[in-house]
């Protein structure tokens, strides 16, 4: 059989031990909890609590702001203290629910489950919808649209990405470890969606112990089978996943749908696991807080709207000074500059590291040594890209198909001259965007 | 906690792999080739090295400070400019012939193109031919202690006989750094172990060349023949160092596959009908010459479009 793979790619250190061998730990958060209303691509939130409001752990605090929106539930019981803008990890302020907790967790009663067999199309997705289910690989886009393709019959593979290509991570990995039957059953519901497609749970071959776990719970399930593609960065970007397990290839005009593909990734999946077999919405996620800064880096389950301080805390602080912080993995997180932000939906990890390459190395001219077309999984001449964005050459960086780029950040991480390349790659196609929009 | 974090865009990790460490590796596997021109050649050899080496890094250096540039010399790539210049020299050359060519390579094709990634031939290639033409007889003139008379592959033009196993091993006349293959062979592995370079150029380079001297050759299929035409001269110092020039190569894949069968053809015509034995540098800098053109002709597809495959 041909390697399940992609063209490109690059394999940084991965950083993984730090802490994929500790179990998950549950974080029960001490100071108020922030519910921003954008947690995801699309409309706000729409706030129905007012301040002073007593609200429970599970009870809806915002609904959703459209079709394309999800609404956000209390992960605590307390009281709202106030609704005004907070600042989230990518440096905007967003307009936020504040809960002070009473530290008593009184929950709702979530409402009763049926068993799936009996369940509707049409019911499984506005229970998922209802939960507040988005997209937790980082993207934010709201589950319940993205299995609402317009002909589910067309659909051919679920995809559940168990990749976690991204260096530091190991959410997905421990959850596989711990809770492998969350996820086989909550692919089944997506497999229920769609009488005509077969299940694929694509794990990336660095992690054998999560194949055989997964092979073994699936051995009796015809219509579901366990890929495990090459270990290479960015073996998890949609694109390069529905490409390395089935062989379809799409570019940034298309939806994974259109090429009879839905893809989720674990924690998404096991959100709706929690939905549909338990009634429960979206209230918590695992979070990787890990880098050598970290004193006891692992994974944590964390209410959402938690504070990040906090988090550090559970880990045991800081053994050495932090320079860098990041939301999310090396190469796709978020720079942050003040850990007084909440865990969202869409937040992978924190990262804490104690150098920071970008600022330590320093730039110089391109030598055309073509490493960073040989890494790009887009295919694209990031080089040549780059340099349309510096010149404004608009014509040009379309010409060149600038707008495929997925923003992996491979080359940056590959060039030897160390230009930012992704960076000016990816402010000219917000702008090119953004323009096209209009 | 520190006040002050650092805050940038992704990626937020780097490579190791540096302008001044790949560098460094082709000056390393450039070694063998000059030892073994010192070697086969003596001291003279490594006195012409030296030479060229500080000149061509001096050279630099003075340019940046008069120019009040940032001072660049620690990326090594003057080193592999000057390295490269003076093991395409014959030894016995006067100690000023590696100094002004060490200046024009550096001067003329590298600095006043706006230095490093920016020139569009190769600086070593460049200045050689400078020489050849300006100062024929001195870089024609391959006469030495060790060795007198013509090059094998002059020899081979005219029809003498050639032993090749000198010429593949190396003891041979010629300039410093051109006659061994095997030396050349092992840097050429170095590169390739160490993720330089790739064998798309030379390769293409190589069977395009062979190909064409098959043809026009007049010898057939002759293993000899075309065996002396690979070791002789400069073919394989060229395809493995010189046509795999990162800066004055072509970008794309399929870019650099087309630039290597132009210089196997380009040399195949300048040996087998030009005035003189060997063609190899005019062959790359003509092939320089073209690079935006090609580069133009075949830029890659992305993917989704037609170009994972790719």
């Amino acid at each position: 059989m041909a390697k399940l793979t992609f063209r490109g790619g690059i394999h940084p250190y991965d950083g993984k031990e730090l802490s994929k061998d500790k179990p998950i730990k549950e974080v029960l958060p001490k100071g108020d909890l922030v519910y921003p209303l954008s947690q995801h691509i699309g409309a706000p939130a729409k706030p129905i609590v007012e301040k002073g409001d007593h609200v429970l752990t599970g009870q809806k605090i915002a609904e959703a702001g459209g079709y394309v929106s999800a609404p956000v539930y209390a992960t605590v019981s307390g009281t709202v203290k106030a609704i005004e803008p907070r600042r989230v990890v990518t440096g905007d302020s967003v307009m936020s629910i504040i809960v002070e907790n009473d530290g008593l967790y009184e929950e709702v009663e979530y409402p009763a489950v049926k068993p799936l067999e009996e369940m509707s199309r049409e019911e499984i997705i506005d229970r998922i919808k209802e939960a507040g289910i988005v997209g937790m690989g980082g993207a934010g886009f709201p589950t319940h649209v993205k299995l609402s393709p317009k002909e589910p019959e067309k659909i051919d593979y679920v995809i559940a990405n168990c990749a976690e290509c991204e260096p530091y991570l190991t959410s997905d990995y421990r959850r596989m470890i711990e809770e492998p039957e969350k996820l086989v059953n909550g692919l089944k519901v997506s497999l229920r969606l769609f009488d005509n497609a077969r299940g694929i749970l694509a794990v990336e071959d660095n992690k054998p112990d999560c194949i055989a776990i997964l092979k073994k719970l699936t051995k009796d399930e015809p219509r579901i089978s366990v890929k495990t593609p090459r270990t290479k960065y960015p073996q998890g970007a949609e694109r390069q996943i529905i490409y390395a397990t089935t062989g379809r290839a799409l570019n940034s005009s298309m939806l994974p749908a259109d090429a009879g593909c839905i893809v989720n990734n674990v924690d998404t999946i096991v959100a709706i696991y929690h939905a549909i077999y338990e009634g429960k919405p979206l209230m918590n996620r695992i979070v990787t807080v890990t880098g050598d800064a970290v004193a006891d880096p692992r994974n944590f389950i964390v209410r959402i709207g938690t504070n990040y301080h906090e988090l550090i805390e559970e880990a045991g602080g800081f053994k050495k000074e932090p320079v860098k912080i990041v939301s999310g993995g090396p190469m796709m997180g978020f720079g942050i500059f003040d850990l007084d932000v909440p865990t969202t939906k869409t937040a992978s990890a924190l990262l804490c590291l104690t150098q920071d390459d970008v600022s330590a190395m320093e730039e110089g001219p391109c030598i055309n040594c073509g490493r960073c077309m040989e890494v790009c999984p887009s295919r694209l001449t990031p080089g040549m890209l780059s340099d349309c964005a510096e010149h404004y050459d608009e014509e040009r960086f379309l010409a060149l198909d600038g707008l495929e780029c997925v923003e992996c950040g491979c080359c940056s991480f590959i060039c030897p001259a160390k230009r930012p390349l992704t960076q000016t790659i990816k402010s000219m196609r917000k702008m090119q965007l953004a323009k096209k929009k209009k | 906690m520190s006040d002050l974090m650092k805050v940038s865009s992704n990626p937020h990790v780097r490579s190791r792999t540096s302008t001044g460490s790949i560098m460094l590796t082709v000056v390393i596997a450039l070694l063998p080739a000059a030892g073994f021109g010192i070697y086969n050649f003596g001291m003279r050899a490594l006195v012409t090295i030296l030479i060229t080496v500080a000149s061509a890094v001096l050279t630099e250096l003075l340019f940046e400070i008069i120019c009040k540039k940032k001072i660049t010399i620690g990326d090594f790539s003057a080193v592999v400019t000057g390295l490269l210049l003076a093991l395409n020299l014959p030894v016995n050359v006067p100690w000023w012939i590696g100094v002004v060519g060490s200046v024009f390579a550096i001067l003329v094709v590298k600095m006043l193109f706006g230095g490093l990634g920016q020139n569009f031939m190769n600086p070593a290639l460049g200045a050689r031919c400078f020489l050849l033409i300006s100062f024929t007889s001195i870089m024609t003139n391959f006469d030495c202690d060790a060795y007198t008379g013509a090059t094998p592959l002059a020899n081979l033009k005219n029809g003498v006989d050639v032993n090749i196993m000198d010429m593949v091993i190396g003891r041979t006349a010629g300039t410093i750094g051109e006659t061994s293959m095997i030396a050349i062979m092992i840097g050429a592995c170095i590169l390739i172990l160490m993720g330089v370079i790739d064998l798309r150029i030379p390769g293409s380079y190589i069977v395009s060349f062979v190909i064409f001297i098959s043809i026009f050759g007049g010898h057939g299929l002759d293993g000899a023949y075309i065996s002396a035409h690979l070791a002789g001269g400069g073919l394989m110092l060229g395809a493995f160092f010189m046509a795999t020039d990162y800066v004055t190569r072509p970008i794309t894949k399929n870019g650099q596959y087309l630039f290597g069968i132009l210089l196997g053809i380009l040399t195949g015509i300048f040996r087998l009908f030009g005035p003189s034995a060997e063609g190899v540098s005019y062959a790359i800098i003509i092939g320089n010459l073209l690079v935006p053109l090609i580069e133009k002709i075949t830029l890659p597809k992305a993917f989704g479009k037609g170009g994972e495959k790719a």
